[in-house]
């Protein structure tokens, strides 16, 4: 039996040409940005050497970059920005917590067996 | 995104009508899947920086190990790889552009930008191919461990090996005879087998061939040699620079010394030139899961594009297939930026 009461989500996306230009504009602009910010980091792994004093300043500053290029491409290239408030919470909020827990106990615990090595 | 739930009664909405989320089941199923597919991805990774913080070797630097370009020989630290991160962002571009041209019903524009991004990730495959091929064949010179018992990455351009003069006669070869065929894995072969004379000076040393003759070497001169410690010996220690006649000198002294395998060359899973044993097995295990998410990408690519030109889509109204496909990919570029900082760049 065909049932006439379901909404067709997959629809919703659809937008009108004018809204497209508008979208393939942000598109461009985010490419740009995200080259821009590839080109920035081999830079500075190329030119500045991990012997250096300011390298742990360099380490985050990548960390920082590396989480811009992954906000950009989750929010407009994977659309999530647009979606419900809720469907993004339920993406980001668990995964985030999980992998934040992950890390932590991780390298805490890799410092901590490396730190036996030297002084066994 | 328009919202149907004003036409509603508000009892009913989570009778089955309408979405929490306001999206289909199957994009809602391929989000959980790549949250699922991402943690595997942050597995290998922690693992990578638990291995690398517990390690007391020292381990291997990006713009050292990754410096090559094909046809252009080395010195060019990252550029490569960044080379591999810009092909995968603009495939996620001519991608996201496909899933625009879907939310306007332009069949041409989706075969367009989807044959685009189809090419794109055949250009990262290759890519890949490449660099693991370069990565397991390594450098000409090797990683070495001096007589100290120090390990040393080597740098500099190798002097090409001319001929071996054959000086005592084996079971091939007759004295006299002039070899010059497949020379650099000869002369490597014999490095890591060991099969040197054991003449006191280095200019005397003369290499065992695989039949048992012997032979004396021609060899152009070594430029820009430096060798660039990486695990301590009894002289020389971590992050030390030594480069000239020293290094030479060095070097020759324990690669020819006629003991095997005091050079390692290139990489497989039980060593490699570069670091540490973990660091060939997490190269392998890393990019290659990312590579096969690629190549599963690309393939996917390629059945959806075939839908579209068949009108599939079309005709059922709405490219959702496409956009979620286009949401795979775009994971698989995801991915790669951070393999890319915290692999190479870190």
């Amino acid at each position: 039996m065909e049932r006439d009461d379901l909404i067709e989500y997959s629809l919703h996306g659809h937008h009108s040409e004018d809204e497209g230009k508008l979208i393939r504009k942000k598109i461009w602009k985010v490419t740009i940005l995200l080259t821009l910010v590839t080109i920035i980091e081999v830079a500075l792994g190329a030119y500045i050497k991990q012997s250096s004093d300011i390298w742990p300043l360099i380490k985050w500053t990548f960390v920082v970059l590396t989480l811009l290029k992954a906000g950009y491409i989750v929010m407009v290239f994977m659309h999530l920005g647009d979606e419900r408030k809720w469907l993004r919470n339920v993406i980001l909020i668990p995964y985030t917590l999980f992998i934040l827990y992950l890390i932590f106990i991780a390298l805490w615990e890799a410092l901590a067996i490396g730190d036996a090595w030297m002084t066994a | 995104m328009a919202s149907h739930s004003a036409e509603l009664d508000k009892e009913t909405l989570w009778g089955g009508k309408e979405s929490p989320f306001q999206t289909s089941y199957g994009k809602l199923m391929m989000w959980f899947f790549l949250v699922s597919d991402a943690l595997s991805f942050s597995g290998l990774l922690v693992a990578y920086g638990f291995t690398r913080h517990d390690t007391m070797e020292a381990w291997p630097i990006g713009e050292e190990t990754f410096n090559s370009l094909p046809f252009l020989g080395h010195g060019y630290p990252l550029i490569y790889v960044a080379l591999m991160t810009f092909i995968l962002i603009v495939s996620s571009v001519t991608m996201v552009l496909a899933v625009e041209a879907g939310h306007r019903m332009d069949k041409k524009g989706v075969v367009k930008w989807m044959i685009a991004t189809i090419i794109g990730g055949f250009f990262f495959l290759g890519s890949q191919a490449w660099e693991w091929s370069h990565f397991i064949h390594g450098s000409e010179f090797g990683k070495v461990e001096l007589a100290d018992g120090s390990q040393a990455i080597v740098k500099g351009h190798f002097g090409e090996i001319e001929s071996f003069t054959v000086v005592q006669a084996g079971t091939h070869y007759k004295e006299g005879d002039v070899i010059k065929e497949d020379l650099m894995h000869t002369f490597q072969h014999a490095i890591e087998e060991g099969n040197f004379t054991n003449d006191e000076l280095l200019k005397d040393k003369k290499i065992i061939l695989h039949d048992g003759s012997i032979a004396t070497m021609k060899k152009k001169k070594d430029e820009h040699l430096k060798l660039i410690i990486k695990k301590d010996g009894k002289i020389h220690k971590v992050g030390a620079e030594i480069d000239g006649k020293k290094a030479e000198d060095l070097y020759y002294t324990a690669a020819l010394s006629g003991t095997p395998d005091r050079v390692v060359y290139g990489a497989n899973l039980n060593k490699n030139e570069y670091g540490p044993q973990q660091y060939g097995q997490f190269f392998f295990f890393i990019t290659g899961f990312h590579g096969f998410h690629v190549f599963s990408g690309v393939l996917i690519n390629i059945l959806i594009l075939i839908g579209v030109m068949r009108g599939v889509y079309h005709k059922r109204g709405h490219y959702e297939m496409v956009e979620k496909t286009g949401l795979y990919w775009h994971f698989v570029d995801l991915v790669w930026v951070f393999v890319f900082t915290f692999f190479y760049l870190i």
